[in-house]
């Protein structure tokens, strides 16, 4: 087992990265994900690592710079929040089309406007549909071995997919938690070799990338990146098998909390899943049947499976840290297409919460879990989508 | 490594990079400047090309017109494309996984270097990535269809700056690239164009030569948007010399050799003439920007001429 220490979020994956030790790295600085490139930057000048850290001019030129070195032909890391997530944009699709497997520590912030630092998923959902793979982490452990995990996952030869691996922004990234590192040697043999697929760098077999694609080829292209999205799952899985036998730590599609017989049940990713676990203990003690499902893989969604872990419920909340103004939550969406596409109809409430970093406390689980069972008792939804701790 | 010498019957016996049967129009100057470019280069390279017509063009998949190894990711980042793709080179170097000397040349027109590439461009320079980054230069956004960029002439007709009743075309100068390049104050900087192809491969041999960033800008015309016939690319670039409307000149370490020196500077309305784009121009009533656009050609060629004599009164001093 590795060393049990008190570190933040930033510094946990700032670890992890030096564990990997990633041929190129290029970032650009943004809170709250500055600090996990500011100690990477400390280990490229210690020479603890072996990496070309390239200090690029804005996050555009983070992810075109990552995509260039991918090409050229080895494993290249990058981190961001927010607006430099929005910056990426353009070129996290083209990172995906051109199926190199980047890995990103996603230390979420909301989106402006306003301006507002602060933990929110409105950068990791607003990438949705990006074509990278998201994993999500409750805490800076599930970060740390999330983003180990990625590499494995990004890089098998069924996926060769980009991933980012998302924690929220200050609660997680700059909270500090008692979590254990692996051994280096282990992290290493479990990660492997990077294996270069037609690299740029082989100059005696020359190969263009990025070449113009009509009408009449385009769509086999996204088929087969969907194709690679369906391998995701089992990867996830065969890989977390993997990692549980050199941490004990297990890791699945989602966490299933007290929900095997759960006939109110949470949907929440991210920190706020654990405020909730705490919430549900009590409740359970008053012999209520509540349970949490929190996503750990949320691209590709894992329908079938998430809706055979909530089959149980009648009632379901969905708790959301972005919002789809004028439709539902992100996450609402997943659950009810997992849901109905199932065949179940459960009695289904959308709550956006914590924008902007604002608090989550149990009181509001409380209130979230009171009004789904007045919904399970009653049968009447009074608001479809409503948002916690919000003034009014 | 014996250097091929730049006599057209030793050229000719070099294979070609980048192949014939790509979509480019007839005339078009790009390819010509990017076949000097890799004729002059003695060593493997790889390239980046930002979106344009030059990219579009060569790589309708599933063909490819280019022999080395290539790559396009989008429009504003060739230059960050290809400092990735340096860095890894140079990270596989140290560890000793890749041994070959290779180089790296980024490609892109006016529009993804003087606009919406400017910026990826400038941080590329800055960090000093062993990098040529050549910007074939044709005065506007010539693939979506002739829309004027900073560096379209002060006077021509576009689809963005129309020549119409109130507004004679682009009413701004073209930027100068080239001078804020050398600004960056990094090892080469130099402008030229394919009518001058052995001043084009000395100073692609030299940019490649150089360890760190390197800036070549390359007059290059374009038929369609400067409204020329598809027989006169050569004619057309070397007038633009002869004029002194495009200077041949280059930076190395910081100091300025002025290239060639026409024996009578030309009226830059002889540039002018032959190209459609500045037909308007020719009205009595546009005559204020002819003498405007050759007060702007006289001042910054005599801006040239006095900074080159500076430091050859430097060296004489010494």
């Amino acid at each position: 087992m590795g060393k049990k220490l008190a570190v933040t979020g930033n510094q946990a994956v700032a670890e992890a990265m030096r564990q990997i030790n990633p041929d190129v790295c290029a970032a650009y600085p943004i809170t709250p994900s500055t600090e996990v490139m500011q100690r990477f930057a400390s280990f490229v000048a210690d020479g603890k690592v072996d990496t070309e850290l390239v200090t690029v001019e804005s996050e555009h030129s983070a992810m075109s710079a990552c995509i260039g070195a991918a090409a050229a032909g080895g494993r290249v890391m990058t981190a961001t929040s927010s607006q430099g997530l929005a910056l990426m944009w353009e070129m996290l699709h083209i990172a995906s089309g051109m199926r190199f497997p980047i890995v990103m520590p996603l230390v979420n912030r909301a989106l402006s406007a306003p301006i507002n630092i602060h933990g929110d998923h409105s950068d990791g959902m607003g990438s949705r549909d990006c074509g990278w793979i998201q994993l999500f982490s409750e805490n800076g452990q599930e970060a740390y071995d999330n983003l180990i995990q990625a590499i494995r996952i990004a890089e098998h030869d069924d996926v060769r997919l980009p991933a980012m691996v998302c924690m929220d922004g200050f609660i997680i990234s700059h909270s500090i938690e008692s979590m254990e590192y692996l051994p280096d040697d282990v992290v290493r043999n479990f990660i492997g070799e990077f294996r270069p697929k037609n690299p740029l760098l082989d100059i005696e077999n020359p190969v263009t990338y990025g070449p113009l694609v009509l009408p009449d080829f385009f769509m086999e292209f996204k088929r087969q990146q969907h194709e690679a999205m369906l391998n995701v799952k089992d990867v996830v899985l065969d890989v977390a098998r993997e990692f549980e036998k050199i941490s004990g730590r297990g890791y699945g599609l989602f966490e299933a909390y007290r929900l095997d017989d759960a006939e109110l049940a949470l949907v929440i990713l991210n920190s706020a899943a654990g405020t909730a676990k705490d919430v549900i203990d009590e409740y359970r003690e008053k012999g209520i049947k509540v349970g949490l499902l929190k996503p750990r893989l949320f691209r590709p969604f894992p329908y079938k499976e998430v809706a055979e872990a909530l089959s149980s419920a009648r009632v379901i909340g969905v708790l959301d840290r972005a919002d789809s103004l004028g439709g539902f939550g992100p996450m609402y969406m997943e659950i009810s297409s997992a849901m109905t596409t199932n065949g179940a109809k459960p009695l289904m409430i959308n709550k956006i919460y914590g924008l902007g970093g604002r608090d989550f406390m149990p009181e509001h689980v409380v209130q979230v879990i009171d009004e789904l069972k007045e919904i399970a008792e009653t049968g009447n939804i009074r608001l479809q989508k409503d948002f916690l701790g919000v003034r009014e | 490594m014996s250097t091929t010498p730049l006599r057209l019957k030793e050229l000719s016996k070099k294979d070609e990079l980048l192949t014939g049967g790509h979509r480019l129009c007839a005339g078009c100057g790009a390819p010509i400047a990017v076949r000097q470019v890799l004729l002059a280069a003695e060593m493997p390279v790889i390239a980046s090309n930002a979106t344009g017509c030059l990219e579009v063009s060569t790589t309708i998949y599933p063909y490819s017109a280019w022999k080395i190894p290539w790559i396009h990711t989008a429009f504003e980042n060739a230059a960050a494309t290809i400092s990735g793709v340096e860095a890894m080179y140079r990270s596989l170097k140290k560890q000793g996984k890749i041994k070959e000397r290779i180089k790296f040349i980024a490609f892109g027109g006016d529009g993804g270097t003087y606009d919406i590439g400017f910026q990826s461009l400038s941080g590329a320079m800055e960090r000093g990535h062993d990098i040529v980054y050549i910007c074939y230069d044709n005065g506007a956004y010539m693939n979506t269809g002739i829309q004027r960029s900073s560096a379209t002439p002060l006077g021509a007709n576009t689809t963005t700056s129309p020549a119409g009743s109130v507004i004679p075309g682009k009413v701004q100068p073209r930027k100068n690239l080239t001078k804020i390049m050398a600004a960056h104050g990094i090892p080469y900087v130099a402008q030229t164009t394919p009518a001058h192809w052995r001043d084009l491969m000395t100073k692609v041999r030299k940019a490649l030569d150089v360890d760190g960033p390197a800036f070549i800008n390359v007059l290059a015309s374009c038929n369609r948007g400067w409204r020329t016939p598809t027989d006169t690319t050569i004619a057309d670039t070397k007038m633009a010399v002869e004029t002194c409307f495009w200077p041949l000149y280059e930076y190395e370490n910081g100091r300025l050799t002025i290239n060639y020196k026409p024996k009578e500077k030309k009226p830059v309305t002889e540039f002018l003439k032959t190209q459609g784009r500045f037909k308007h121009l020719f009205s009595p009533e546009n005559e204020g920007i002819l003498e405007r656009a050759q007060e702007l050609v006289d001042r910054e060629w005599e801006a040239l001429l006095r900074e080159e004599s500076l430091y050859k009164s430097e060296e004489e001093k010494a």
